[in-house]
């Protein structure tokens, strides 16, 4: 057992049992239905903002993309627009690619030693398709909330979950997201478990939000299609928190205040964790930045001057030989 | 040398985790396996901290005893500096997809050469020191305090990166390992905790102008030796010049290429290419002062290498050049291209670069007025400037290794395969995942290319070999052919001990031999001495 996926399996569990507890034995229910919800949101809100300050106050000193691709330079030679972007359009396209489609993670291959001594390189696409799928559900999913958060509930909410309910198994209302979203999760914790190298770059900090984002999912899966709950007490609810006329309407389970509380620890825990990534992606340097570095001069806002050893002290210290070597010195003597 | 076998270092590379975390694992400094410490008469000279004699192995590196102090404030004023260092620090998900993209995890199989984890031996300090997670949660946020056995950690695995940013191709976010590294090896740096191989060069870079610490009389008379050897071999008397004022372009190359085989013959190469041209129009000088293009201060720290960069510009403004030509290297490359027009520029006493031979303006270099030798052989050649004879190149079968800086740090991956082709017949890739952009190291870079850690060298190199072997064995490759003066001082070595019978040359030597140059006497060897393959109406009658 790994103390790792313990600690954080046993951390979700507790936050489980805080809220359930809470509210069903101490009736914390302002506690968890409001108070905390905002604390969260100003949290999140304080925290990702000043992160993200922070990354955009700290200068730039070098440009160093990393060149994917051929440079610019002689005419007759095509460039790699995208991969090795000299325009700020090139730019534009390379993070768009890398966003949307996680272009860099696409490329990844697995090595193996075969046959003994002979090194391979396959390509890996279950990462990359996984973790693109873990994205996008979990943005269907997060979209799909705006239903809860918004009155009349607008077109394109509606759009989105007639696209996401178009495989109806059977019963109608079965959202594709919800369970892409837990398969997708299942995948990178399984992946965390059992593949060694991984497991042992693994902190608890890594299998904390994917346990966290299944119990979002799993609470929010047993309210849609196995525990019945007052979906209009609901609605009232989290209208009264986005119009700040917050209220607790009568009869709404303890399930719920889980899941509420749940994703409250998580929108306070993401400006603090690796979660930041998804800002930080936008700021890195080896990605946002033109490669057009002999061209254009990149200027470093702390530059300084430097102690050098001048051509004047090189040739009083070597003048003699220079001279007997035929060299051109500045000064005779 | 004492270095394990080929197959017992392959029996090694066995990518098993162990049992204990990484963090509970300490750090076993093992023979082979490091560099010496630098030289304390070096570090004195450079006016670089704490000077001293002092040993990897022992248990006491006589750090000052405010180390801990200094590290934290250095680390501190870093992730003010860099935003590259901060956001790397904040941002990695430890997906692993960078785990297995490192030639020094593939070749040694440590865990903590994994990519991901050489950064989190910092990244932990980091969030012990900078962060709120890890100062509340600790250990489980990743967190842990410094002490001597992770600094320890530190020298031993940073100087086991050699900064070829393979990884940061195939990361989400673009995390660079390799300027993680840079970070920690300028904080290692401010302890005095710097390798001899880097040190040393660095000083003898900043008195005497190059790395290897030749002196001008001496640079000459090599070159010297050159020209002697060139008219040997093809009969013609090549008469550069030096340190010359009023030249049109101030040829910058590695010093190392004037220095040992096989770099010598890239460096005849060029010697024989500028004496083509002369009649043509070009007129270029070498330089005693600025006689390095490498830049083993990059390998230091920012400001080092600022050091003795500065020359390039300094003695091209002395002289009153238009531009400035640089020769085949790797490293230089990344310095030239990404680092110096912003440390040291601008360039505005020089002119934009056009070739005196094609007219060809370099607009790509229009900020930093400096060219690549091979994308002005490739214009040349482009507009049939060159008079040349690839036949020459026959009894080679070549393949070409990308160097890390020209692939990751520039995108040069056409011009030298576009000259390849035609100055040789023969020419044959490597398999894809191992080439352009996703080339592997030599193993040897960023300075670690000494004597007394061959076996992390032949490790590291493993997964480059390797693919040579590949086409070795299919085509009979017998020549790997490089833009970078680290390589053909490490490659050697390491095709010896994992693929012999392949050799190795830079770009300009090939281009050479193959070069008709006008009032030459008929070749009968290539620049090496090396018996040219019989032509085929003559092969007949055999
Ligand atoms: C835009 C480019 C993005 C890329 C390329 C990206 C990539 C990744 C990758 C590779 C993982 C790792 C999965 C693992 O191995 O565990 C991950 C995890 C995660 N990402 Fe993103 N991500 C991006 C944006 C975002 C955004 C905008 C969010 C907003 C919420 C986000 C939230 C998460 C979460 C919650 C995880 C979680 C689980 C974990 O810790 O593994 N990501 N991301
Ligand atoms: S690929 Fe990037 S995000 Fe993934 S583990 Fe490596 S450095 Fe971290
Ligand atoms: S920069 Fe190169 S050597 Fe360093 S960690 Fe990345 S892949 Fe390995």
């Amino acid at each position: 057992m790994n103390i790792n996926y313990l600690a954080s399996l046993i951390a979700v569990i507790v936050l489980f049992l805080l809220a359930y507890v809470g509210v069903e034995a101490a009736g914390l229910r302002y506690f968890f239905g409001v108070l905390l919800p905002y604390l969260a949101v100003i949290i999140f809100i304080v925290g990702f903002v000043k992160k993200i300050v922070g990354w955009a106050k700290t200068p730039v000193p070098f440009p160093i993309p990393t060149t994917c691709g051929q440079q610019e330079t002689l005419s007759w030679i095509k460039p790699a627009k995208i991969d090795n972007p000299t325009t700020g359009f090139g730019v534009f396209v390379r993070m768009l690619l890398e966003i949307l489609f996680f272009r860099s993670l696409f490329r990844n291959t697995k090595m193996e030693l075969r046959e003994g001594d002979k090194l391979s390189y396959e390509w890996e696409k279950w990462l990359w398709l996984f973790a693109l799928a873990f994205h996008y559900s979990f943005l269907t999913v997060l979209l799909r909330h705006l239903r809860f958060f918004l009155e009349p509930v607008p077109g394109c909410v509606k759009f989105l979950e007639s696209m996401d309910g178009f495989l109806q198994i059977g019963l109608p209302g079965i959202m594709i997201s919800g369970i892409l979203l837990l398969a997708a999760l299942l995948f990178l914790l399984l992946r965390r478990i059992f593949i060694p190298q991984i497991r042992y770059i693994s902190l608890a900090s890594d299998y904390f939000p994917l346990f966290l984002i299944m119990g979002i999912a799993i609470t929010g899966i047993l309210m849609r299609y196995f525990i019945r709950v007052d979906i209009a007490g609901i609605k009232e609810l989290t209208i009264g928190l986005v119009t700040f006329h917050p209220i607790i309407p009568d009869g709404i389970g303890g399930l719920f205040y889980v899941h509420l509380f749940f994703v409250s620890v998580f929108i306070a825990y993401f400006p603090f964790s690796k979660l930041m990534h998804a800002g930080g992606i936008f700021m890195s340097p080896t990605r946002n930045l033109t490669t057009n570095t002999r061209a254009t001069r990149h200027i470093n806002p702390w530059n300084y001057d430097v102690k050098v050893h001048t051509y004047e002290e090189y040739e009083d210290e070597f003048r003699e030989k220079m001279i007997g070597a035929g060299l051109p010195v500045e000064k005779e003597s | 040398m004492s270095e394990p076998r080929p197959d017992e270092l392959i029996r090694k590379m066995e990518h098993k985790s162990p049992q204990k975390g990484w963090m509970d694992t300490p750090v076993n400094i093992r023979k082979g396996m490091y560099c010496y410490a630098s030289n304390p008469k070096s570090v004195e000279y450079l006016g670089l901290p704490n000077a001293r004699a002092w040993n990897p192995l022992d248990v006491d590196w006589k750090l000052p005893p405010d180390w801990k102090e200094i590290i934290h404030k250095g680390f501190r004023e870093r992730l003010d500096k860099f935003r590259s260092f901060k956001i790397f620090m904040d941002v990695c998900v430890r997906c692993g997809a960078c785990a297995d993209k490192c030639h020094f995890f593939i070749g040694t199989g440590d865990p903590k050469n994994m990519p991901v984890l050489r950064a989190e031996l910092l990244r932990s300090i980091y969030r012990n020191d900078f962060t709120v997670a890890g100062k509340i949660f600790g250990k489980l946020a990743g967190a842990r305090e410094m002490t001597i056995d992770v600094l320890k950690e530190w020298w031993y695995y940073l100087f086991q990166c050699t900064e070829c940013r393979r990884c940061s191709v195939f990361c989400p976010y673009g995390i660079d390992t390799a300027e993680i590294t840079i970070m920690g090896r300028e904080l290692l740096n401010l302890l005095g905790l710097n390798i001899d191989w880097i040190a040393t060069p660095v000083a003898n870079c900043y008195r005497t102008g190059n790395h290897l610490g030749i002196q001008p009389h001496a640079y000459k008379d090599m070159i010297d030796f050159f020209i002697e050897d060139i008219e040997e071999v093809t009969g013609v008397k090549v008469d550069p010049s030096f340190n010359q004022k009023g030249a049109d372009i101030l040829f910058i190359t590695p010093s190392g290429d004037v220095f040992a085989d096989p770099g010598t013959y890239t460096a005849m190469g060029y010697l024989i290419l500028f004496h083509y041209l002369k009649e043509m129009g070009l007129n270029v000088t070498w330089s005693t002062y600025a006689s390095e293009g490498g830049n083993f201060g990059f390998f230091t720290s920012h400001e080092t290498m600022k050091r003795l960069n500065k020359k390039m510009y300094a003695e091209a403004k002395r002289l009153g050049v238009k531009w400035i030509l640089g020769g085949e290297c790797g490293h230089m490359w990344r310095v030239v291209n990404q680092y110096m027009d912003t440390m040291n520029g601008p360039a505005d006493f020089l002119e934009v670069p056009v070739s005196p031979i094609t007219g060809t303006r370099f607009e790509n270099a229009k900020s930093t007025k400096m060219v690549h030798i091979a994308e002005f052989m490739a214009d040349l050649i482009k507009h049939k400037k060159l008079n040349l004879d690839p036949s020459r190149n026959d009894h080679l079968k070549v393949t070409y290794h990308d160097s890390c800086n020209p692939a990751r740090g520039m995108g040069m991956l056409e011009e030298p395969r576009y000259v390849m082709k035609n100055v040789c017949n023969n020419f044959y890739e490597m398999p894809p995942n191992t080439i352009r952009e996703q080339t592997f190291c030599c193993g040897s870079g960023s300075g670690l290319n000494a004597g007394e850690n061959m076996e992390q060298r032949m490790a590291g190199g493993f997964p480059r070999a390797n693919a040579v072997k590949h086409v070795h064995e299919k085509y009979g490759v017998n020549m790997l052919s490089c833009v970078c003066a680290v390589d053909r001082a490490a490659l050697p070595p390491l095709m010896d001990y994992w693929v012999p019978e392949v050799g190795v040359c830079g770009l300009t030597e090939l281009v050479a031999n193959a070069l008709v140059v006008p009032g030459e006497a008929e070749r009968t060897t290539d620049l090496r001495g090396e018996e040219l393959q019989v032509k085929e109406e003559e092969d007949k009658n055999v």
